[in-house]
């Protein structure tokens, strides 16, 4: 494994790049759509609230890698041409969406409604009451099941070698294929989406233990 | 658009896939279920020598995709002897990835029971495995359910990785389909309703049992976020 990790790290570390790269832009991207998915969710008006429920049930209740396939051949059917790698961070985008939304909307629920009826009561806007009030609060309620999403979307990535986008584990398979040693690359391949995300938790544990300090402290 | 010809001519295909991906995940979840048991009674049973072990266990299956673990066991298992038919391989790989999340969703049950109550019940004579099997285990039942359920969700969503390393499950039949007849949205989308079917099936499962579990469940006893209980 040690060999495999020494003698190829300069492909692994480029594969493990493209992973990162599709992972966090489809996190980040899924951050955004998903905190307005969750505004769908939890709004007053039924015309909004059934879209965007049908839409978190199909994208949670579906396999990531049918989704995938799904996206990556209707595409140019409907006559547009993308790149694999655009259609795997539209994927992983709009699968996370789906996941985040309702962490968020788990997040948002926990916020007394008092606080909501207060700040409206002072006259602060709903915009800025969701936008100062409502959401630092939720980050801090949400971060740990982020992180789990996080998680999830760097291994999910590993799916995307199947549209032939070079990434940690389509690298893998090539060395592989190479060198004859599957066990020893596979078992490299997964020391490093392992050495990952451990290091990822450990960000977010870090990340929580200073909210929460901050909130003592506030 | 929509060419139901097509999903008719290809039935017995997406009927066989099915068939494959539901018994591949039922013995893969039910080895899930019981490995997961296993390691989180030997984590709890005795922590100094098990715990760093199971430990461990539970991180490597938390941090590494299916994939990886699917690819070791049927292309790198070969080198060290170890050869595996494809659809053996899907089941292990399954049973060997949810076991470390089930073992901390047991352990998460167990630890949840204030252990007040189990010193109360040897306090009253009653004995270990009494405790075990009357006190225990119901109420650690309950608090699992909801969990347990979203895992086995997990792991057929996951299982149609298995079609990666050439089983003829839903995902890799629906490919051979579109492969065969150029029609991409039919089978995919064909296919994709019924995972979605088999998952409510399992979701409507996981909150027939909660709801009977909760039934049965007397109101003294500690419920979840109940903290004036949990503390008392």
């Amino acid at each position: 494994m040690f060999e495999i990790l020494l003698t190829h790290y300069p492909v692994l570390i480029k594969g493990l790049t493209t992973t990162l790269v599709v992972s966090l832009s489809a996190i980040a991207l899924g951050l955004v759509c998903g905190v307005l998915l969750a505004f769908g969710l939890t709004s007053r008006h039924r015309w909004l609230r059934w879209p965007c429920g049908l839409y978190r049930s199909f994208w949670r209740g579906t396999p990531i890698l049918l989704q995938l396939l799904l996206v990556y051949y209707l595409l140019p059917e409907v006559g547009i041409e993308v790149a694999p790698i655009t259609a795997a961070i539209l994927t992983l985008t709009l699968n996370t969406t789906a996941f985040q939304a309702e962490i968020f909307r788990s997040g948002i629920a926990h916020i007394h409604a008092g606080q909501v009826e207060a700040a409206r009561m002072a006259g602060i806007s709903a915009w800025q009451t969701r936008r100062r009030i409502v959401m630092p609060q939720v980050f801090r309620l949400t971060l740990p099941p982020l992180t789990n999403e996080i998680i999830t979307i760097l291994k999910n990535s590993s799916l995307i070698s199947v549209i032939a986008v070079t990434e940690l584990m389509r690298v893998s398979e090539q060395i592989a294929s190479r060198t004859f040693q599957p066990l020893e690359t596979y078992l490299a391949a997964a020391f490093l989406y392992l050495a990952v995300n451990l290091l990822l938790a450990q960000i977010s544990a870090h990340l929580e233990r200073r909210m929460a300090g901050g909130l003592a402290t506030e | 658009m929509f060419d139901l010809a097509l999903l008719w001519e290809t039935r017995e295909l997406i009927l066989q896939g099915l068939w494959n991906t539901v018994w591949i995940c039922f013995l893969g979840c039910l080895m899930a279920l019981s490995l997961g048991l296993v390691l989180a009674a030997l984590r709890l049973s005795s922590p100094r020598l098990f715990g760093y072990p199971v430990a461990c266990y539970v991180e490597i299956c938390r941090g590494t995709p299916l994939l990886v673990l699917l690819f070791l066991l049927y292309y790198g298992g070969p080198s060290i002897g170890l050869r595996l038919d494809a659809e053996i391989a899907g089941v292990t790989g399954i049973g060997l990835y949810g076991a470390g999340y089930f073992a901390e969703i047991y352990r998460g049950g167990f630890k949840s029971i204030p252990k007040g109550q189990l010193e109360a019940a040897r306090m009253l004579g009653i004995s270990p495995w009494h405790a075990l099997t009357r006190i225990q285990i119901p109420q650690m039942l309950r608090l699992i359910v909801p969990p347990g359920t979203n895992q086995l969700i997990i792991l057929v969503k996951e299982s149609a990785l298995i079609s990666i390393i050439s089983v003829d499950d839903l995902t890799k039949n629906a490919t051979t389909i579109v492969n065969q007849t150029f029609n991409v949205i039919e089978p995919y989308l064909a296919v994709a309703l019924l995972y979605w079917m088999i998952i409510e099936l399992i979701a409507r499962g996981g909150y027939a049992l909660e709801k009977r579990l909760a039934d049965r469940q007397p109101r003294h006893i500690a419920q979840p976020g109940d903290t004036a209980h949990a503390h008392g």
